[in-house]
């Protein structure tokens, strides 16, 4: 089926430097990160013509998205005949989505998307943790949510994460085995920001956060920004770096997207999009060569290895095993860059960056062997879900 | 020492489950058509497409479907340990309510447990929060 998204591709990929704590400030680091992307795409300022991002310009202390649109458009001076940003979509990768209807639609041909976080700058202030803040009214759906004492994402993501071990009766030791694939992936990434190996005493030595959440259950907030450049794949042909299209998307809402309604705890809302995604290609779980799975926190994980496909429902656990299947030189590489535990939190679209890494054989030390040509990519947990696979040509 | 809990900003749909506590009832939207109930309330019914809709008193009896136990202080003077749960009404088994589950000792709460509903007042409204059934009443 020749689905519009196979008509759009990643052309260039761009990244700041990632930290716990900049020298510049967000504006900065996404000039950094658009810059590099347009010209590793081969591209100059004049040859983008949309722009997309998510979830757009906050500013609201938090760092959680310190830059929108406008900033970047005039920072960069890009001319642009579309542009959108938009947190309401199917996770991070709604602004990935709405690019491609774009180009489909003819109204651009190189889209600049990126996102920025802020959040470790941010953290040094007192409550800019805080989605909640103690004696202030809370609005809309996270009023069910707040008079809990629920401060943070984590505290609401433990919930869905005890009912996967519940009913999946995972074990905690298979559980830590994301974060120390992602740590031992992230000791040969210069750019991560935690590369220190960590051992699996040095898990269960971690703080419980929130049971059964440990502290290195959950990713790293960063200063940073990341940039691609997705094309239309007849420009894309013309362009330096090999051809590798959007083989197939994962958008839908087909189930209660709410924080404390939704369907199925346990699996979240990401079984509905993996199986829009695999309807939408000839390609099966056994083709693909490297997945950059979420890992807001190491259970998202855990539930993408499944909702995938990639094993079977609640099998997750025995599928990770001793960690040599996941591991770069085992049979499904995940989370090759360090993941968000240990490269830092960068949303999502530091697995895009990645799976662009390892398709274009950029990724030096941690390089899957192989010639890896398909990639998997996941974002969000709860009842945010969305996911899309890579194909180079 | 503790922490106030954010509280919500009530309107038309959310006021009844908020102040429902005022006179001891846990108050679910319910389609007067087909006696679903609607949470959170809409004044819609999806099943049957009704807009004739009101605040029911339910039992206040319920099951924990998930729970976890916050370890971390998030900011000075909030007390944890403290048990966040999501738990399903008895009348209902897509209802779910977040809450905290209280007069228990954190480590004994687990999912499959029966608890029942009892108020705390706040400012204007009395967030309703839930405790083992052995433990009250």
């Amino acid at each position: 089926m020749n689905y519009p998204e196979k008509q759009t591709a990643i052309t260039g990929i761009g990244q700041s430097k990632i930290s716990r704590g900049a020298d510049k400030s967000a504006l900065g680091l996404s000039i950094d990160a658009a810059m590099q992307a347009i010209a590793d795409a081969g591209l100059k300022r004049s040859d983008i013509d949309g722009m997309a991002t998510w979830p757009g310009d906050r500013s609201d202390g938090s760092g959680f998205s310190d830059v929108g649109i406008p900033a970047l458009q005039d920072a960069l001076r890009i001319e642009v005949n579309w542009y959108s940003n938009c947190s309401e979509t199917a996770g991070q990768f709604g602004a990935i989505f709405n690019a491609i209807g774009a180009i489909s639609a003819g109204l651009a041909r190189h889209v600049l998307i990126f996102r920025t976080m802020y959040e470790a700058t941010a953290r040094k202030t007192a409550f800019a943790n805080a989605l909640n803040v103690p004696g202030q009214r809370v609005r809309g759906g996270f009023q069910w949510y707040a008079p809990y004492h629920t401060y943070a994402a984590s505290t609401q993501q433990a919930l869905y994460f005890a009912r996967y071990v519940h009913e999946s009766g995972i074990k905690p030791e298979q559980v830590a085995r994301i974060a120390l694939n992602g740590r031992r992936n992230a000791g040969l990434n210069p750019a991560a920001v935690y590369r220190t190996p960590i051992t699996m005493d040095d898990y269960f030595a971690s703080p419980i956060i929130s049971t059964p959440l440990r502290l290195f259950d959950c990713d790293v907030p960063i200063d940073g920004s990341t940039a691609i450049i997705l094309s239309h794949i007849d420009a894309a042909r013309d362009l330096p770096n090999p051809v590798t299209r959007i083989e197939a998307v994962g958008s839908n809402m087909r189930y209660r997207n709410s924080w404390t309604q939704l369907d199925a705890l346990a699996t979240q809302g990401q079984p509905k999009v993996a199986e829009m995604m695999w309807n939408r290609t000839d390609l099966t779980p056994g083709d693909v060569d490297v997945a950059e799975l979420y890992d807001g926190f190491s259970y998202h994980t855990i539930n993408w290895l499944e909702n995938f496909g990639f094993c079977k429902r609640f099998e997750a656990g025995d599928f990770i095993g001793d960690g040599s299947r996941i591991a770069l030189e085992g049979e499904l590489p995940i989370n090759t860059n360090g993941g968000a535990l240990s490269a830092g939190r960068m949303h999502a679209y530091g697995q895009v960056h990645e799976a662009c890494t390892q398709l274009w054989g950029r990724g030096d030390a941690r390089q899957v062997k192989g010639d890896p040509r398909v990639a998997a990519l996941s974002t969000a947990g709860g009842p945010l879900a969305g996911c899309f696979l890579l194909a180079r040509e | 020492m503790s922490v106030p809990r954010p509280l919500p900003v009530t309107d038309r749909d959310s006021a009844a489950y908020w102040t429902g506590g005022a006179n001891g009832q846990l108050l679910i939207e319910r389609c007067n058509g087909c006696a679903y109930l609607i949470h959170p309330p809409t004044g819609f019914c999806p099943v049957c497409e009704s807009r004739d809709t009101a605040p029911h008193a339910v039992s206040g009896r319920a099951s924990i479907i998930s729970c976890t136990v916050n370890h971390k202080q998030w900011m000075p003077d909030l007390p944890v340990p403290y048990v966040l749960a999501l738990v399903a009404l008895d009348e209902q088994a897509d209802v779910l309510l977040a809450t905290n589950i209280v007069d228990c000792a954190p480590e004994t709460v687990f999912i499959g447990m029966k608890v029942q509903v009892r108020f705390e007042q706040n400012e204007d409204l009395w967030v309703p929060l839930f405790a083992p059934v052995e433990s009250g009443k």
